[in-house]
Parts: C-alpha cells; sequence; structure tokens
C-alpha cells in the first residue's frame, strides 16, 4: 500500500465513521439547557453542585429515552460556564448562551453576577434562574429571572421566629464576610431581626474569605453577648472554622444561618462542636424525599463520587424548565410563551411524596410569580449528621 | 492585649513559615513563586488524605505533606523553571511560568481532592483560658509552637550544614558561587524542594485548625508576597520578620478596628504603600537586590 492509498483509505474511514457515529448520537433532536456560575474558586461547591445535578437528571432522562415535547423526543445537554464568581464572566458566559441559541439558562449563583448578565438575557430572550437574592431581579419591570431557591429574607424570619418561640431567643448578632452576598444578607437579616422585635446587639464585624483564624474577629461580637449568633450567608469553608472558634471562645448560645451547608464539611472541620448549629438544608428531607429523589441521590453520588445536600435544591430548576416547557411547547424559542405559562403552571413535583406540585411563587416578596416552590427546610447539625428542625413553604 | 498579642504570635509563626519558603526560592532563583499557595494547598490536602482518609497518624500525614511537596518542588524547578531560565533573559518568562504552574495546580487539586472544605479532627482537644484574658485552644498553642520549631530548624540549616552555607552563597552571588565549585543546578533544585515543602508543610499543619480548600492558593500567595515586601524580598530574617509583623497588624487591626467595618486589610495594604515609597526594598532588602 502507497501513501496515497494509506492517506486515502484512512480519510475514508474517518468520514465513515463519523457518519456512523453522527447518526447514532443524533436519534433525538438536542435540546441546550445552560449553565453560568461558578465552579472554581472558594465558591466553587455552590456552582458545582449546581452543574452536577444539571448534569446527572440530564443523563437519567437521557437515558430514558428523552423528555417528550409535543410529541417529539429530544435529549437533553448541558452547557456549562464557569464564571468565576466574577461578573465580568458572567455577561461573557451569557453571551455565549446567546451564541448557542439557548433560551433557558441556570445561574449565576451570586448577587452581582447575578445583576450583571440581566441586560444580556433581556436582549437575548433568555429565562435565567440565578441562586442570587437582590428583590430588584424579581420584581417588575424585570421579568426573565426566577429565583432558583427560598432567600434569606423569607428563611430568615422563620429561623428566628421559630427560635425566639422555643428557645427564649432575645439578642442576636451578625457576623458576615466582606463581600457582596454576605453583607446584603447581614442586613436583611438585621432588618428581619428588628422587625420581630429581637435586639441586635452586633452587626459591624465583618471577615475576609481567606482568614485563618477568627478568634480575634468573633471575640468583639461574642463580647456583646447574643443569644444567637447569626453567620450571615457563611459559606461551607468558613462556617466550620466560625463555629469552631466561637465554641472555643466559650460561646454556649445558638448559632445560625440561611445557607445551606455540607454536613462532612461541618463534621471535619469542627466536630462535635458543631452540634447545635442551624441551617437551611437542601429541599428534601427522608420524610419528604420520594423514590426518585432517592435515585437522583444515587445516581448522583455514583457520576461524581461524593453527594452534596444542596443538590436536593439544585436538581429543581432544570425540572422547572422542561416541565413548564412540555405544558406549553411554544415556549421552547419563545420565553414570552414561558413567561405566560408561568402564571397557571402546574405539574407534579417527583422529588417529593404525596400530591406534592411544581409550582412558581413569589407573589408575597416579588409582586409576581418569579420563584420557583421548593421546601423550605431548616436543619440542626448533630453527630455527623443534619436533623430536619421543621419545614415551611414559601409564599 | 493578652489576647492580642497571642493571636498575633500565633497568626506570625504561621505565616512566617508560608514567606521562608516564597523567600528562599526567591532568593536562590530571582523567580517569584505565584504557586506557592497552591504548593500550601496541595500540601493540607495531602495531610487530609493520609489522616481523614486513610485514618494514620497525624504526624504521619506531615511527613508525607513534606516529601511529596519536596518531589513536586524538584520536580517544577527541574523540568519547568530551569529550561526556561536558561533559554529567555526575560524575568516575566518566569513570572508567567510561575502563574501558569498555578492554575495548572488549581486543576489538579479540583480533580483528586473535589471542590469542598476538608479539615481533619482537632489533633488536641481542650482550650487554654486565663480567666477569659487569654483564650487559646491547645491545638493553636501546639501548632505554633511547631511552626518556630520548624522556623528554628530551617535557620540551623541554612546556618550550619553544606548544603545551607551553598545555598546561601548562591543567594548572595550566583556566578561567585559557581566559580567557588558550587554545583549551582543541584542546589537551586534542593532550594526549590526545601521552600515547595515548607509550603506543604504549613499547610499541612494547619488543615487540623483552618481546613483546607481550593480557594485558599490564590490569598495565601497574596499573603506572603505581602510579608517579603515587609520584611525585604529574599532575605530569611525579613520573610520571618515580614510574617510576624503581618500577623501582629492582623491580630491589632481585627480587634481594636472592628467597630469601623472590615479595615484591617485596607490599613495594613496604605501603611504598606506609604512604607515601600520610603523603604522600597524592604525592612531587611538591601537597594541593589
Amino acid at each position: 500500500m502507497n501513501r496515497r492509498t494509506l492517506l486515502k483509505s484512512t480519510a475514508l474511514a474517518a468520514a465513515a465513521s463519523l457518519v456512523f457515529f453522527g447518526a447514532a448520537s443524533a436519534q433525538n433532536p438536542v435540546l441546550k439547557i445552560g449553565f453560568v456560575g461558578v465552579t472554581s474558586g472558594p465558591a466553587a461547591a455552590w456552582g458545582i453542585s449546581n452543574q452536577r445535578s444539571m448534569e446527572t437528571r440530564a443523563a437519567w432522562l437521557n437515558e430514558l429515552g428523552g423528555v417528550e415535547i409535543d410529541g417529539q423526543k429530544y435529549d437533553v445537554q448541558i452547557v456549562a460556564f464557569d464564571d468565576q464568581k466574577d461578573p465580568k464572566r458572567a455577561i461573557a458566559g451569557m453571551e455565549k448562551m446567546a451564541q448557542e441559541g439557548i433560551h433557558y439558562v441556570v445561574g449565576p449563583n451570586v448577587d452581582d453576577g447575578a445583576a450583571a448578565v440581566r441586560p444580556v438575557a433581556e436582549q437575548n430572550g433568555i429565562m435565567y434562574f440565578p441562586y442570587a437574592f437582590p428583590k430588584e431581579l424579581y420584581t417588575a419591570p424585570a421579568s426573565n429571572a426566577i429565583l432558583g431557591m427560598v432567600a434569606n429574607y423569607q428563611s430568615g424570619p422563620a429561623i428566628y421566629k421559630y427560635l425566639m418561640e422555643n428557645n427564649g431567643v432575645k439578642k442576636v448578632a451578625f457576623v458576615a464576610a466582606n463581600e457582596s452576598d454576605p453583607l446584603s444578607q447581614r442586613d436583611g437579616g438585621v432588618e428581619a431581626a428588628k422587625a420581630l422585635g429581637l435586639e441586635v446587639v452586633s452587626d459591624s464585624v465583618t471577615y475576609q474569605v481567606d482568614t485563618t483564624d477568627f478568634t480575634p474577629v468573633l471575640l468583639p461580637v461574642l463580647q456583646s453577648q447574643p443569644d444567637l449568633l447569626v453567620l450571615s450567608g457563611v459559606s461551607p469553608a468558613n462556617a466550620p472554622q466560625l463555629i469552631r472558634s466561637a465554641r472555643e471562645l466559650g460561646y454556649t448560645g445558638l448559632i445560625s444561618t440561611e445557607t445551606a451547608q455540607d454536613a462532612t464539611v461541618l463534621q471535619e472541620g469542627a466536630g462535635e462542636l458543631a452540634n447545635g448549629f442551624i441551617s437551611v438544608g437542601g429541599a428534601s428531607t427522608p420524610e419528604l424525599a420520594s423514590d426518585a429523589m432517592r435515585e437522583f441521590v444515587d445516581r448522583y453520588t455514583k457520576m461524581f463520587g461524593e453527594y452534596n445536600d444542596e443538590s436536593n435544591t439544585k436538581v429543581y430548576a432544570l425540572e422547572y424548565i422542561l416541565e413548564t416547557i412540555k405544558a406549553n411547547p411554544a415556549a421552547m424559542n419563545d420565553v414570552e410563551e414561558f413567561k405566560k405559562t408561568m402564571d397557571t403552571f402546574e405539574a407534579p413535583n417527583p422529588f417529593m411524596v404525596g400530591d406534592a406540585k411544581l409550582t412558581y411563587v413569589g407573589t408575597t416578596s416579588f409582586g409576581q410569580k418569579r420563584q420557583v416552590s421548593v421546601p423550605l427546610v431548616v436543619n440542626e447539625f448533630k453527630d455527623g449528621a443534619f436533623q430536619t428542625l421543621f419545614v415551611a413553604q414559601v409564599d | 492585649m493578652e489576647q492580642i498579642l497571642a493571636n498575633g504570635l500565633y497568626l506570625g509563626a504561621q505565616y512566617a513559615l508560608i514567606a521562608l519558603g516564597l523567600t528562599l526560592i526567591f532568593s536562590l532563583m530571582n523567580v517569584l513563586n505565584f504557586a506557592h499557595g497552591q504548593m500550601y494547598v496541595l500540601g493540607g490536602f495531602v495531610t487530609y488524605t493520609v489522616v481523614a482518609q486513610f485514618g494514620l497518624p497525624f504526624i504521619v500525614g506531615l511527613v508525607a505533606s513534606a516529601v511529596v511537596l519536596a518531589v513536586v518542588g524538584a520536580g517544577v524547578e527541574r523540568f519547568l523553571f530551569r529550561p526556561v531560565v536558561a533559554r529567555s533573559k526575560r524575568e516575566e518568562s518566569t513570572m508567567l511560568l510561575a502563574a501558569g504552574i498555578a492554575f495548572f495546580l488549581d486543576a489538579v487539586i479540583l480533580l483528586l481532592f473535589g471542590e469542598k472544605q476538608r479539615g481533619v479532627p482537632k489533633i488536641v482537644n481542650g482550650v487554654f483560658n486565663w480567666d477569659f484574658r487569654l483564650v487559646m485552644p491547645y491545638d493553636r498553642i501546639l501548632i505554633g509552637v511547631l511552626a518556630i520549631a520548624m522556623i528554628a530548624g530551617f535557620i540551623a540549616l541554612m546556618q550550619y550544614t553544606r548544603a545551607g552555607r551553598a545555598m546561601r552563597a548562591l543567594a548572595q552571588d550566583r556566578m561567585a558561587a559557581q566559580l567557588m565549585g558550587v554545583d549551582v543546578e543541584r542546589y537551586s533544585m534542593l532550594g526549590f524542594a526545601l521552600g515547595a515543602m515548607l509550603a506543604g508543610l504549613v499547610g499541612g499543619l494547619l488543615v487540623t485548625i483552618t481546613g483546607v480548600n481550593l480557594g485558599m492558593g490564590g490569598p495565601t500567595s497574596i499573603k506572603a508576597f505581602l510579608m517579603i515586601m515587609i520584611g525585604g524580598a529574599g532575605v530569611i530574617s525579613g520573610a520571618i520578620a515580614g510574617g510576624f509583623i503581618l500577623g501582629m497588624m492582623e491580630s491589632i487591626g481585627l480587634t481594636l478596628l472592628a467597630a469601623y467595618g472590615d479595615i484591617t486589610y485596607l490599613v495594613i495594604f496604605a501603611s504598606l504603600m506609604v512604607f515601600l515609597a520610603f523603604r522600597p526594598q524592604g525592612l531587611m532588602g538591601k537597594p541593589w537586590g
């Protein structure tokens, strides 16, 4: 075989394999759903749990033959973009989604990123599901953003009220990282605490996220002798260190946060000192979880080695997108149709037992339905695991 | 006041140990190792894996961190920095290489250890409490003492061993050292390995206190640069002084300025700018390098 024959036969084989595999993988048309969020750096855990939840659910649906919309089956493809928690990168990510013709995007994970992508999303007909709390994203005239979880100004008052009634809490102190999300969550928490009649004894102490010793940070806070220490917007990386330092300084009161945490991280970082720590959990408990939720956890764990409790909440965004498009197939390429459907949309919630429904909520907080309905689960950490303290519903 | 001083000393000891590795590499090779923080993080994850995953004693984890990072450091010098230094006279080539290594190590750490915060159980339980005037957990006291012992050991190594003398000669004048028969390549590799090993050791020590996560590398490098700028880049005693000064400034600032918000690092950076305007070579550095 001379060189020319070899080249020809190689090219032919390559072309044939492309045609064969292309045909095999193109059984269903593809429905692309985007993710723009943080998957690197200190807050990577937030975005990675989003991306992995979407990828797990998409793989599962594709394995079942795809998602049926208006009689046509589609394979779901997740297009992910790491914004590195940088608003400029988040804009670039949203522009990439627009260039790919994607109309539904999950993320971003933080306030400034979610605010930054708003013009790009609105100009390009993209609905996006941020995990960020600024109300102006969800109140009119804004209409393209849908809050993907329970906001701190919804969970905070519920937690404080519970602790006032059940633990006699009267004095509360707040400490937050010196970043936009934790600071805005602290301000929201202070406002809510004051509205409930709590005495706010400290709310000015902040810390750098890369702090390696929290003793000097917490000393002035604990000198104000609060009954409840609120770690506003605390990241899973900082929570164990703050709890440990507070307990080692002799603080015996309650500690809580309105962000989701990870039981393994708390156990490794603070051990039994974290017992009694109150946090917002993923939107599921053993009592609430359906067989589908248990299977999702199984599949996620098999795909990625370790589950993240936050994914109990983050599994929902993709489900809401797909179910809403199924309810109104015209929404697949027209987000105005999606918005029309949201007001009356209702579908069975596959991840909860009983007759729970997927519906859009948020009228009380935003004046329009721009939030996914997921249960508010408040947990208490005990001996390496979360125990459900109470479950509530937003709106 | 006792509490502020104790916090400052504890922070200073760990900071000084981080800065020592960075300044050693800078003094030997004139390389600003932007990946120093990532090496610290890698050290923390190695100790975590050995102690929390394999259930081995903490000291084994610490030794494993030291060995792994020494090997990584030696490899980075031998296969990455040495060819670049030999072929390029431009300083930005090594700076770009160091930045690239930092990104590479971030990606490797994410793949190997995941994105989550990790930590190992306390190695000593209990808290020293002197009538609430001075509260310090025993594990922090132990880590502080170990860090100071390691600094002393490092100084002794540099002062009294043949390798230490060779590395000091190399730092003072590379050409003269070579003419005097010092094996420049060998001691450059040894110095880089030692610097990386120090970063790994601090990571291993602190994983019991602060835990470790993927995002700690960058901020750790910035703090290390801050320390060697205060003390004087490339000067061992300067790195130690820089570490303790930064630790003390942080402790005092966080206590006295708490009421005004998180302005401690704002004040530290502003003070450093003013300081460098008057003394750009740092406390103990020489104006000529």
